[in-house]
C-alpha cells in the first residue's frame, strides 16, 4: 500500500491548479515541438531548459513542465513522421515506415488517431511500470558502491554506443569527446585547474546546456541551410478525422506487447527509445510474418513503434531517476535539467525528496490523459503547425537558443562555445558519429571520475577492486556484451530503410 | 573514406595532445599524485585507439554539400559569432533582426521574406521575452558607444581581446 500512499502525495502536488496549468502548457508546447519538422524531444527540451531556469520556477514545477513537454514531444513526433515522412528524431523513424504509406493511401486521419491511441497505451503502461519498478530499483541501488557505479556508467556508454551508431569506434570517440570535455575545469579535490589551457572562462568547466543546445539545435540550422528547407511541405491531404475503432480494436495485443518490449528496452541504461521502437516494430513484424504486410501501411505497423517508443520513453525514466543514468538522449537532457535544478537523481531521491518523484509520476499520469485528449480530437490544430515555413522556424529556434544560453551566465563566451558545438554537431552527424554519447559524457563524466577515484582511494590503488562484487562483474560483462554484440547482430537485424518518394 | 581518415587523424592528434596535457596536470597534497591524471589519461587512450580504428577501417564517404552551401554555412557561422559578441552592447532587437534575417535568407533565398521574418521574429521575441517571460534584463535595448563596440569585437581577435 506504499504505492497508494505515495501516489496520494504525488497527486496532492500535481493536482494544484498551478501545476495542472503547467502540465497543460507543457503538453501543448511539447506536442507543437514534436510536430515541427527538425525539432524533436531532445532539442526541444534542451532549448527550453535555460528559459525555464530563468523563469524562477521551483524544482517541482519546472520538472512537471519539462516532463510534460517531453511526453508531448514524444506524442507530437508522430505527426511529422506520418504526414511529412520526416521523423522528428531517431525513435520516430520507425513510425514513418507504415505511417507515411497509410497517409498516402488517403487514411492520414486514421493513422494519426491510431498512433495517438498507441502512444497513450504505451506511455500509460510505462508510467505504471515506472511507479511499480522504480522504488524497488532505488532500494537495490543503495547497495551500489563506487566500483558498481563506475561499471554502471561504463555500461551506459557501451549499450548506448552499441545501439546509437553503426560503427563502434565512432561511438567510443563520441563518448570520449564528452568525457574529455567534462574533465575541463577546476578539480574539486585539489582546487587546481585542469586542462583549461589557462583560459579563465574555462575554469568553471563547460556547461552541459551549452553543449546540448549547440549540438542539437544549432547544428540543425546548418542542416537546414544545406538542404534549403526542402521536403518540409505536406504531401498528403488530411480529411475529416474519425476514430478508427476497428483498427484500434484489432491492434490491442500489438499495443500491449509493444509496450512491454519498449518499456524493457527503455530501462536498459543507455539504450533508450530508439531501441524500444525498433524492437517493438521488428517483434510485431516477425509475429505477423510475410502476409502481415509491414511497410505497406498496416495499422499494426503504426501501433507497434508508437506504443514501443512511448513505453521506452517512460522506461528510460526508471534508470534516470533511480540511478542517475539516463536511458536515452532526451532523458539525458532531462538529467541536465535535474542537475541544473540542484536535484541529484539516485536512490536517495526517493527517500529524501519523495514529493518531487511522486509529483512527477502523478503529473505524468495526468499528462497522458491530457495528451490523449489533445492529440485525438485536436489533431487538426497541430497539423496546421506543420505549415510554419522553415525560414521562420529555424531562425526563431536559433534566437531562442541564444537568449536562453545567454540568460544562464550572461557571458558571450558561452554563446561562442555554443556556435562551436553547433559546427561540431554538424560534422559529427555528417560523419555518422552519434551526438548523444557526447552529451552523456559531459553529463556523467564528473560522476564517473568520482566513482573511479573513490574506488581507487578505498582500495589503495588496487585495480581489482573494480571487479570485486558480483553486481560490478555483472555490469562489466553486460557492458562488454552490449558493446560487442551489435557488431555481430547487425548482419541479422538490419534496420528497414525509410520509404522515399 | 577520406573524411573518416582525416577526422580519425585529427582525433588521434587531439587525443595524444590531451594525454600529454593530462600528464602535466598540477596536483597537491589533497588530491594525491595520480588521481587527477588517471581518468583523463584513460579517456585519451580510448580515444586514440578508436581514432586508429577509424583511420584503418573508414566508413564510406558521406555526402558533403556543394561548395555554395558550404559558403552559406561559413557565412552563418560568422553571423552567429558576431551575434554572440554584439548581443550585449547592441541590445536585443537590432542584432536579432539581422542574424535571424540572414539565416532565414540562407534557408529560403528571398530578400523580402528574409527581411520580414528577421524584423518580425526580433520584435515578437522581444515582446515575448520582456513582457511575458520577464527576461527584460537580457533583451534590453541599448545604445552602444564606440568603445563598447570595439571591446566586443576585439574579443574575437586573438591576443588583442581578453
Amino acid at each position: 500500500m506504499d504505492i497508494l500512499a505515495n501516489l496520494a502525495l504525488g497527486f496532492s502536488v500535481a493536482l494544484s491548479p498551478y501545476t495542472l496549468m503547467l502540465a497543460l502548457c507543457g503538453c501543448f508546447l511539447g506536442t507543437v515541438i514534436g510536430a515541427l519538422p527538425g525539432l524533436g524531444p531532445s532539442n526541444g527540451v534542451a532549448i527550453l531548459i535555460p528559459i525555464t531556469f530563468t523563469l524562477g520556477l521551483d524544482a517541482t514545477s519546472a520538472l512537471v513542465l519539462m516532463t510534460s513537454v517531453y511526453y508531448g514531444a514524444m506524442y507530437g513526433g508522430r505527426i511529422s513522421s506520418i504526414l511529412l515522412n520526416i521523423p522528428g528524431d531517431e525513435p520516430a523513424l520507425m513510425t514513418t515506415l507504415d505511417g507515411y504509406p497509410m497517409a498516402k493511401a488517403g487514411r492520414a486521419g486514421d493513422a494519426l488517431v491510431l498512433s495517438g491511441v498507441a502512444s497513450f497505451v504505451g506511455a500509460l503502461l510505462a508510467t505504471i511500470g515506472l511507479m511499480l519498478l522504480a522504488p524497488s530499483l532505488a532500494r537495490v541501488a543503495f547497495l551500489f558502491g563506487p566500483a558498481e557505479y563506475f561499471a554502471l556508467y561504463l555500461l551506459a556508454f557501451c549499450t548506448l554506443g552499441g545501439m546509437a551508431s553503426n560503427n563502434q569506434a565512432k561511438s567510443a570517440i563520441a563518448a570520449c569527446l564528452g568525457l574529455g570535455i567534462a574533465m575541463i575545469g577546476v578539480d574539486a579535490s585539489s582546487g587546481l585547474p585542469r586542462l583549461t589551457g589557462g583560459n579563465l572562462h574555462l575554469y568553471d568547466g563547460v556547461d552541459f546546456l551549452v553543449a546540448i543546445v549547440g549540438l542539437f539545435a544549432i547544428s540543425e540550422v546548418f542542416f537546414f541551410i544545406e538542404s534549403h528547407g526542402k521536403g518540409s511541405s505536406i504531401g498528403v491531404t488530411l480529411d475529416k478525422v474519425r476514430i478508427p475503432w476497428a483498427d484500434i480494436f484489432s491492434t490491442k495485443w500489438t499495443m500491449l506487447r509493444s509496450s512491454g518490449v519498449g518499456f524493457i528496452a527503455g530501462i536498459l541504461p543507455g539504450a533508450g527509445a530508439s531501441l524500444g521502437s525498433f524492437l517493438a516494430y521488428m517483434t510485431e513484424k516477425s509475429i505477423a510474418g510475410e502476409k502481415g504486410g509491414f511497410g505497406t501501411g498496416v495499422p499494426k505497423g503504426i501501433a507497434a513503434p508508437e506504443a514501443g517508443n512511448n513505453a521506452a520513453a517512460g522506461g528510460a525514466l526508471v534508470p534516470m531517476l533511480t540511478l542517475g543514468v539516463p536511458g536515452s538522449g532526451t532523458t539525458a537532457v532531462l538529467l541536465a535539467l535535474l542537475m541544473t535544478l540542484n536535484i541529484t537523481p539516485g536512490p536517495t531521491l526517493f527517500t529524501e525528496q519523495p514529493e518531487v518523484v511522486w509529483g512527477l509520476i502523478a503529473s505524468l499520469l495526468i499528462a497522458n490523459f491530457v495528451l490523449l485528449l489533445m492529440n485525438v480530437p485536436m489533431v487538426k490544430i497541430f497539423v496546421k503547425i506543420l505549415t510554419v515555413p522553415a525560414w521562420v522556424l529555424l531562425p526563431g529556434v536559433t534566437m531562442v537558443s541564444f537568449v536562453g544560453i545567454y540568460s544562464l551566465s550572461g557571458s558571450y563566451f558561452d554563446l561562442l562555445m555554443m556556435v562551436g558545438f553547433g559546427m561540431l554537431g554538424y560534422i559529427l552527424r555528417k560523419l555518422d558519429i552519434p551526438t548523444v554519447p557526447v552529451i552523456l559524457g559531459i553529463l556523467l563524466g564528473g560522476h564517473m571520475e568520482n566513482a573511479l577515484r573513490r574506488a581507487m582511494t578505498l582500495s589503495d590503488g588496487d585495480v581489482m577492486y573494480l571487479f570485486s562484487s558480483p553486481i560490478a562483474i555483472g555490469f562489466w560483462i553486460a557492458a562488454i556484451a552490449g558493446f560487442v554484440a551489435p557488431m555481430f547482430l547487425r548482419k541479422i537485424l538490419t534496420k528497414p530503410q525509410a520509404i522515399t518518394d | 573514406m577520406a573524411s573518416d581518415r582525416i577526422f580519425g587523424l585529427v582525433t588521434l592528434i587531439t587525443a595524444v595532445a590531451y594525454i600529454a596535457a593530462a600528464t602535466q596536470i598540477q596536483t597537491n597534497f589533497f588530491s594525491g599524485q595520480y588521481l587527477p591524471k588517471l581518468f583523463p589519461i584513460m579517456i585519451g587512450t580510448v580515444a586514440a585507439i578508436s581514432a586508429l580504428v577509424m583511420i584503418f577501417k573508414p566508413d564510406p564517404e558521406p555526402e558533403w554539400p556543394a561548395s555554395s552551401a558550404c559558403m552559406n554555412m561559413a557565412l552563418a557561422v560568422i553571423v552567429l559569432t558576431l551575434y554572440s559578441v554584439l548581443l550585449k552592447p547592441l541590445g536585443f532587437i537590432l542584432p536579432t533582426a539581422f542574424a535571424a534575417g540572414v539565416i532565414s535568407y540562407q534557408i529560403f533565398p528571398r530578400k523580402l521574406t528574409a527581411f520580414f521574418s528577421g524584423v518580425g521574429l526580433s520584435l515578437v521575441l522581444f515582446v515575448l521575452f520582456k513582457f511575458f517571460l520577464g527576461l527584460g534584463n537580457i533583451v534590453a535595448y541599448r545604445i552602444p558607444t564606440p568603445a563598447k563596440l570595439w571591446e566586443a569585437i576585439s574579443t574575437l581577435i586573438p591576443f588583442v581581446g581578453h
